[in-house]
C-alpha cells in the first residue's frame, strides 16, 4: 500500500479529490489504479445491475406495486466500489438506505431486501451469516452502533472491518460526530463512507456544512479523511481498499467523502423540480459513473453495444427473478404486528395479540 | 368564508403571523424552497426571505436548542421537526431543556418557542415516521401539548401557540392534512388552550380523543347511531393544559366513557384521562372507563399499520362492551 490517498489529507486548505477514471473515460495522469480489467468488468456488472433494478422498481412503485424507495441512481460507483473493498466472509456493512446493491454484493439476497420494500416481514429477514445490518431510516442512528460493532469485533478478536454508510445530510446529526469521535478514541476498525450526493431531500449540501470538504472533519477526530470522485469506481475502490487495510492493521478509522450526485430524487414521493436547478442536474449527467467505465472498456476493446445488450438482458432477468421471488413470498399477516418484539412478551402483549387475532377482548 | 384544509390553515396562520410580527421566524428541514415535506410552509420563503424561513442542517437537537437560544435573543421561532418521531434526536432539548428553562433560571428567562411536527399512522409512511409519542412530553412538564384535529382549530391553536410565552409542542395529524376543507377565516383568531370541544352530543356514551382519533370517533359515533346508540365526542384539543371540567362534565352526563388514541395503550395519555375521571367523578360512572389505543409493540411496517392502529371495529366493540357493563 502506498501512502496513496491518505497523503492528500495532509493539505489542510484544499482537499484534493482522488481520481482515476475521469468522466471522459480516460485514466488520470499518474494514477495507479488497483482495479484490474477483469475486476472493472465485475464492477460494471454490479453498477448496471443497480441502475436496472432502480429503474424497474421506480416503475413498479409508480404502478402502486412497490413501497417508498430511495434509488441509488448516479451513485453506483460509490455504492459498488466501496462494497467491493470488503470481504463478505468477515467484514460488515452498516447501511443507511441508499446502498441497496452494496448489501446485495455483500451477500444479502436481492429478493430479501426487495421483500422488505414490499412490506413483507418473515421473507425480509436478513439470513444468518450475512454480515449486514438492516437499512436505517432514522438518520445517522446507525453510526454509533457501527462504531460499537467494530469495537466489539476487535474485542472479540475477530479480523473484521465495518463499512458504515452515511449521507452528507446525515453527517450533520450529533450521532455522526459522537460516533466518529468514539471510533477515533477506541481506534476501532471502521470505515465511515460518506456519500455526498449534494442533497438531503431538498436541502443543498451547502446548507449542511460550511466546510469545503466533509473529509476535513476527520482531523477533528484524530484520523484520516479523504475525498474521492464518487462517480469513479476505480478511485472509490482505491480509497476504500486503503481504508479497509488500515482498519485491518489496527490503525483505526477512516472517513471517506465520496463526491457524487443524486441523479433521481430523494425517494419516490419527492419531486426535485421544486428545488433542483436543471442545469446542475444536466451537468451531473455528464459525469455518469457507468458511462465512463463503458467508454474506457470500449477503448480497450473489452466492451461494445452487443456486449452491453447481452449483459443488460442477463441482469434484467436476474433482477426479475428476484422480484418474482419477493412478490411470491408470503404476505404479512396480522400476527406479524407482534412478531420479533420480545423474546418473552409480557402478558398484556400476549392478550393484545389474542384480541387482534380472535377479535376477543379479555 | 374561505374553506381550507389543515395544511392550508397552517400555512395561512404562519403567513399572517409572520406578516404581523417581524420577529416570527421558521426553521427546520426543507421548510424553504420545498415548502416542507407536506407543503405546510409553501410560498413562505419566497414571501419572507431565507433569513426568516430557514432550511437548517439535518440535526433536530440543534433545531430545537437553537430555537431556545433564538427565543432568548428575542426572536419568536417556530421550529418544524419533519416527523414527530424525530423529536427523539432532539428530546433532551425539548423536555429537560425547554421545559425547565424558566424554572432553572428562577424566572429570569422564558422560551417562546413553538415546535410543529406532523405525526400519526394511516399514510403508509416509512419506519419511525408515524409514532404517536405525545405522552412522552406530558412527562416533561413545562411544555404545552397541542393536538388539533381540524382546520379551524389548527389555525387558531397555532396562533395561540406562537403567541404563548412558554414552549409549545404542536402535533399535526398528517393523515388529515388534506382530508377535507372546513371554514377557516382570514385574519388572526385564537383558540384558547385548555378548552376541549364537544364535537357531538349524545346520551349513552362519551368518546374522548384528540388529533386524528377524533375523526375515528366521529365515524364510530355514526356507526353506533345506526344501532340506536348516541355518543358524545369530546376533542381534548390540548393535553397540557387538560380541560378537566369539560371532560368530567361530558363523561358524567352519559356515565360511560371510551378513550381512543393512536399511541400504544400502556401509559398513553388515555391512562391519565382515565385516572382523572376516577378521581373526579367515580360515583357518576356506570361502567369502567375503557381505552382503545395502538398495541404495546413498536409501530410495525407500513403494510401492517391497519392492524396495529385503533380501528373502527375496535372502537365500536369497546363501546358495546362498555354499554353492557
Ligand atoms: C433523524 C431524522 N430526521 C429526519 C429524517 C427525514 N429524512 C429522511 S432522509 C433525509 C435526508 C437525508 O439526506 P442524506 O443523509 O444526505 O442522505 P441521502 O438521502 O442523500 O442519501 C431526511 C431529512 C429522518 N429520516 N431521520
Ligand atoms: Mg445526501
Amino acid at each position: 500500500m502506498t501512502a496513496g490517498p491518505f497523503a492528500l489529507s495532509k493539505n489542510k486548505d484544499v482537499q484534493e479529490r482522488h481520481s482515476v477514471l475521469q468522466a471522459d473515460g480516460t485514466i488520470a495522469t499518474g494514477a495507479q489504479p488497483r482495479m484490474e480489467e477483469e475486476f472493472l468488468l465485475e464492477a460494471l456488472r454490479w453498477m448496471m445491475k443497480s441502475r436496472l433494478y432502480d429503474t424497474r422498481v421506480i416503475s413498479l412503485q409508480r404502478q402502486g406495486q412497490f413501497g417508498v424507495f430511495s434509488p441509488g441512481m448516479g451513485q453506483e460507483a460509490s455504492i459498488v466500489g466501496s462494497a467491493m473493498a470488503l470481504d463478505p466472509t468477515r467484514d460488515w456493512i452498516v447501511p443507511q438506505y441508499r446502498e441497496l446493491m452494496a448489501t446485495v454484493h455483500h451477500g444479502l439476497p436481492l429478493e430479501i431486501i426487495t421483500a422488505q420494500y414490499l412490506g413483507k416481514i418473515g421473507p425480509a429477514r436478513i439470513p444468518d451469516g450475512v454480515r449486514v445490518l438492516p437499512t436505517q431510516v432514522s438518520i445517522a442512528a446507525q453510526l454509533p452502533q457501527a462504531t460499537g460493532l467494530a469495537w466489539g469485533l476487535r474485542l472479540r478478536g475477530e479480523d473484521a472491518v465495518v463499512m458504515a454508510y452515511i449521507g452528507e445530510g446525515g453527517s450533520s446529526e450529533g450521532d455522526f460526530h459522537e460516533a466518529l469521535n468514539l471510533a477515533g478514541v477506541t481506534k476501532s476498525p471502521i470505515v465511515f463512507f460518506l456519500q455526498n450526493n449534494q442533497w438531503a431531500i431538498s436541502t443543498s449540501r451547502r446548507v449542511q456544512s460550511a466546510t469545503a470538504s466533509f473529509a476535513f472533519r476527520a482531523a477533528g477526530y484524530g484520523f484520516p479523511g479523504v475525498q474521492v470522485d464518487g462517480n469513479d469506481v476505480m478511485a472509490v475502490y482505491d480509497v476504500a481498499v486503503a481504508a479497509v487495510e488500515r482498519a485491518r492493521k489496527g490503525e483505526g478509522p477512516t472517513l471517506i467523502e465520496s463526491v457524487t450526485y443524486r441523479m433521481s430524487f430523494h425517494n419516490t414521493t419527492d419531486n426535485p423540480s421544486r428545488y433542483e436547478d436543471p442545469k446542475e442536474h444536466e451537468e451531473a449527467r455528464t459525469r455518469d459513473p457507468i458511462e465512463r467505465v463503458q467508454k474506457y472498456l470500449t477503448g480497450l476493446g473489452l466492451w461494445d453495444k452487443k456486449r452491453e445488450a447481452a449483459l443488460t438482458e442477463e441482469l434484467t432477468q436476474e433482477n426479475e427473478a428476484a422480484l418474482q421471488l419477493a412478490f411470491a413470498a408470503p404476505a404479512p399477516v396480522p400476527a406479524d404486528v407482534f412478531a420479533n418484539v420480545y423474546d418473552h412478551p409480557p402478558q398484556r402483549v400476549v392478550q393484545q395479540e389474542a384480541e387482534l387475532l380472535d377479535g376477543r377482548r379479555d | 368564508m374561505p374553506q381550507r384544509t389543515i395544511v392550508e390553515a397552517i400555512n395561512n396562520a404562519l403567513a399572517e403571523e409572520m406578516e404581523s410580527d417581524p420577529l416570527v421566524m421558521l426553521l427546520g428541514l426543507d421548510v424553504g424552497r420545498l415548502g416542507g415535506v407536506f407543503r405546510t410552509t409553501t410560498g413562505l420563503v419566497e414571501r419572507f426571505g431565507a433569513e426568516r424561513v430557514v432550511d437548517t442542517p439535518l440535526a433536530e437537537a440543534s433545531i430545537i436548542g437553537a430555537s431556545l437560544g433564538l427565543a432568548l435573543a428575542g426572536m419568536v421561532p417556530v421550529a418544524e421537526i419533519q416527523f414527530l418521531g424525530f423529536t427523539a434526536q432532539g428530546f433532551h432539548q425539548i423536555g429537560p431543556q425547554l421545559g425547565k428553562f424558566r424554572q432553572r433560571s428562577r424566572g429570569r428567562y422564558h422560551c417562546q418557542v413553538t415546535i410543529r411536527a406532523p405525526f400519526g399512522g394511516g399514510i403508509r409512511s416509512p419506519e419511525f415516521h408515524s409514532d404517536a409519542v405525545e405522552a412522552q412530553f406530558v412527562q416533561t412538564p413545562g411544555i404545552k401539548i397541542v393536538m388539533p384535529s381540524n382546520p379551524y382549530d389548527a389555525k387558531g391553536l397555532l396562533l395561540e401557540a406562537i403567541r404563548d410565552p412558554d414552549p409549545v409542542l404542536f402535533c399535526e395529524p398528517d393523515r388529515l392534512y388534506r382530508s377535507g376543507r372546513a371554514e377557516v377565516p382570514d385574519g388572526a383568531y385564537t383558540v384558547p388552550f385548555g378548552k376541549a370541544a364537544v364535537v357531538r352530543e349524545g346520551e349513552h356514551i362519551t368518546l374522548v380523543a384528540w388529533s386524528a382519533a377524533v375523526e375515528l370517533c366521529l365515524r364510530a359515533a355514526d356507526k353506533l347511531a345506526e344501532e340506536g346508540v348516541s355518543a358524545t365526542v369530546v376533542d381534548l384539543r390540548t393535553l397540557v393544559p387538560l380541560d378537566i371540567e369539560t371532560l368530567c362534565n361530558q363523561v358524567a352526563k352519559t356515565g360511560r366513557c371510551v378513550i381512543v388514541h393512536e399511541a400504544p395503550l400502556s401509559a398513553g395519555f388515555g391512562a391519565e384521562v382515565s385516572a382523572t375521571l376516577m378521581e373526579q367523578i367515580f360515583y357518576d360512572l356506570d361502567a369502567p372507563v375503557a381505552r382503545v389505543g395502538a398495541f404495546d409493540v413498536p409501530f410495525p411496517a407500513a403494510s401492517l399499520e391497519d392492524y396495529y392502529l385503533p380501528s373502527l371495529d375496535r372502537v365500536v366493540a369497546a363501546v358495546r362492551k362498555t354499554l353492557q357493563s
